[in-house]
């Protein structure tokens, strides 16, 4: 097990085209890392510079304490799941997974002894004689699992091993692989395209653009003080909705009506023009399902619904609204760069499922202004971000995170000392 | 399909064999005849007989034919060997790294491809003459190296090209050289390709005629071609048809029987279940 340091690490492929540009991340001891951004971004060519597969241009990349630039991938000890699995489809399932024991001339016991294991984990005993050809796909992810493993490497990499399986079998897999990670405490990191992934399994975030990184943070962190319109714009599902909006006082108006800020936010935006307010869908609700207590928190506002969507837990309803030009481009502009359908200037809005607003009708809505962060349309800044806030919540998912590993490592003492 | 569209088929592709594998009837039937029934205007011999097999295994011209089938033997399979071995590198390197010339090799290797053999036997037969490899199977080897061999890696690099760089990354994540990589994962999935490029390798060097009949004098090294045209019948007007076409017969088993006893294994999609999708 080892951490991994990066510091400004740049990739610049054969045509000049920086890759990876600048990017310095340490990734502690244990640690479940995730890299996400939207396609070509350069996750991918992150992971395969860590793993040795490809030529850092400039930069250290320190794994365990040792500078690793120069050395071959067999002889920095990192395992990886490849996006396409990768299993050598002349062996069995058996092999593929003692292949790199093998390699290390590991005895015959001891490569079945570890195997086994590895199979227990993964629950693949009766395929170990199978090839790969006649397995399902989230088999062969398992195979490609049990070969990373099996071995005691360092740290694993990931890269977007579970975006081939259909939905059902992703979230077994997701479980599967964040029970793993605790019960084996090893560095991993793991890239994605998928929210739910990375919400839900990392101890920290890395959201990159273009080779930039952007922020690393908890998940919670992230989706609460996001550090840019990009981060902001890129987690969450369904995605922020984004405003126009002129400061006037302690007041922003936007076409959902006035928006009321408390004196520190107020201070931040005060001296701008135009503005870019960003609130997620789950800050609006239907007035006449909202407490009485909690009606003065927010404000209220009249409008047409388009369209709504019910899915049983849920509710959403899409409402249109008027925005100048150049904050149409620079929306339009944004939400290509997410890779989100064509954005057209309409607010998702999530509302309780029993409510009864029409498609079509005016209807009341009410804003719960206190989580509502305040953008420089032109930078992407966030303007409002609460840094100490923010990096309490991280504080708060690694305490969470430590719980959890004694627990699942403890868990798996008793287990062992109950076999024995 | 219809019926009509399928009997069609059936009806192509009779023709199609009948086409292809009459000439190969008339080798056999003519190789049963005696040689005074050769001209019987008929297909069919009058008589069988097996005469025209004895006399290239054991009779007359057996001291001719058989040094040539051994001949033709090794220097076709060592030629192979080498080929495939060569090629199998080159070939690798031609599919995975991108070095300065690489065009330019395979460019080569298509130019010496199509270059006609006629043109280099005569400077060949003198180099030959000189430095003492006249005659001998090293004098034949290295030619067919030089029919072979482009081939070969035009063959193969298609087909290392198929397997997906992946698998040699991952072995090398597992902790393989580059050597392991390519000896564990590699050669074991383009092992069809080298069994196809095994057997087009050893065609071409089995047919060969020109190098055969002009690189050879004895039977040291003469190989089965070359050996067939010095065939003679028993009087001086008397010709050897029967025996030819006797020693044509055997001369078609080892390869037929080479390409039934690999064809199993030139399976396409061996690939198969390495990646996803
Ligand atoms: N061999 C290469 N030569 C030149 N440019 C490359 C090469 N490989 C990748 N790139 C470029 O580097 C950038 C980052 O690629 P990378 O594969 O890391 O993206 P990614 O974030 O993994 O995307 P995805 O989510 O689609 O897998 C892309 O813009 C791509 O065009
Ligand atoms: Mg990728």
């Amino acid at each position: 097990m080892a951490s991994i340091e990066m510091r400004n690490i740049v990739k610049q492929y054969g045509d000049g085209f920086p890759a990876v540009n600048d990017v310095s991340l340490d990734i502690a001891d244990g640690e479940f890392m995730i890299l996400v951004g939207p396609s070509g971004c350069g996750k991918s060519t992150l992971l395969r510079m860590i793993v040795g597969l490809e030529d850092i241009s400039s930069g250290d990349m320190v794994i365990g304490g040792k500078r690793v630039n120069d050395l071959a991938p067999r002889e920095r000890n990192l395992s990886m799941v490849f996006q396409n699995y990768a299993l050598y489809p002349h062996l069995t399932v058996f092999e593929n997974i003692a292949f790199p024991l093998r390699l290390s001339k590991t005895d015959d016991a001891e490569v079945r002894r570890r195997v086994t294991e590895a199979a227990d984990v993964l629950e693949l005993h009766e395929h170990l004689e199978r090839k790969p050809a006649n397995l399902s796909g989230g088999q062969r992810q398992r195979v490609a699992m049990g070969r990373a493993i099996v071995r005691h490497a360092e740290a694993f990499l990931f890269d977007e091993p579970l975006s081939n399986l259909d939905a059902k079998l992703r979230g077994q897999m997701r479980t599967e692989i964040s029970r793993l990670q605790r019960r084996l405490g090893i560095t991993t990191v793991y890239v994605t395209h998928d929210q739910t992934e990375a919400m839900t399994l990392g101890d920290r975030v890395c959201v990159l653009r273009k080779g930039k990184i952007q922020q690393v943070a908890s998940p919670r962190e992230l989706y609460e003080q996001p550090v840019n319109l990009f981060v902001a714009g890129f987690i969450g599902s369904p995605p922020m909705n984004f405003l126009p909006a002129r400061p006037e006082g302690n007041r922003l108006t936007t076409p959902f009506g006035p928006v009321e800020l408390d004196q520190k936010r107020a201070a931040a935006v005060a001296g701008r023009d135009l503005l870019l307010v960003g609130i997620r869908p789950e800050y609006f609700e239907d007035a006449s399902l909202v407490d009485e207590a909690k009606r003065p928190l927010g404000t209220l506002f009249r409008a047409r619904v388009d369209v709504t969507e019910w899915l049983g837990d849920q509710q959403y309803a899409y409402i249109p609204y008027e925005a100048p030009a150049e904050i149409t481009s620079q929306l339009r502009d944004l939400s290509r760069e997410l890779d989100s359908e064509e954005l057209r200037t309409q607010a998702i809005v999530s509302i309780d499922s029993t409510s009864r607003i029409r498609e079509g009708r005016e209807a009341e809505f009410w804003l719960d202004t206190r989580k509502v962060h305040v953008f420089d349309p032109t930078t992407g800044e966030n303007l409002t971000r609460d840094a100490e806030a923010g990096a309490r919540l991280t504080q708060m998912a690694e305490e969470d995170r430590a719980e959890q590993v004694q627990e699942a490592q403890a868990g798996m003492q008793g287990r062992h000392a109950g076999a024995a | 399909m219809s019926t009509k569209e399928k009997t069609w088929w059936y009806v192509g592709g009779v023709a199609i064999i009948i086409y292809a594998l009459f000439p190969v009837a008339w080798i056999v039937s003519l190789s049963f005849k005696a040689p005074s029934d050769i001209a019987n205007k008929g297909f069919l011999p009058t008589s069988p007989t097996g005469e025209n097999y004895s006399t290239i295994l054991t009779g007359t011209a057996s001291d001719l034919f058989l040094p040539a089938l051994r001949n033709s033997f090794g220097i076709c399979l060592i030629a192979t060997f080498i080929s495939c071995v060569l090629s199998m590198f080159a070939a690798y390197a031609i599919a995975r790294l991108d070095f300065p010339g690489k065009k330019l090799i395979l460019g080569t290797a298509l130019g010496v491809a199509i270059f006609p053999v006629i043109s280099i036997v005569t400077p060949l037969f003198n180099l030959w003459r000189q430095i003492g490899l006249y005659d001998t199977w090293l004098g034949l080897i290295i030619p067919y190296l030089s029919l072979t061999l482009p081939i070969s890696i035009w063959t193969m690099s298609a087909f290392f090209r198929e397997i997906p760089w992946e698998m040699e990354q991952a072995a090398q994540v597992d902790g393989a050289t580059t050597w392991q990589a390519f000896r564990k994962v590699i050669v074991p999935l383009a092992a069809p390709g080298v069994f196809t490029t095994a057997i087009i390798a050893f065609f071409i060097a089995w047919n060969d005629f020109a190098y055969g009949i002009s690189l050879t004098s004895t039977s040291v090294a003469r190989p089965v071609p070359a050996a067939l045209g010095l065939f003679s019948g028993a009087s001086q007007f008397e010709d050897p048809t029967g025996a030819i076409a006797a020693a044509a017969v055997i001369v078609t088993i080892p390869v037929v029987a080479l390409v039934l006893l690999f064809q199993r294994r030139i399976v396409a999609g061996l690939t198969n279940g390495a990646v996803k999708g």
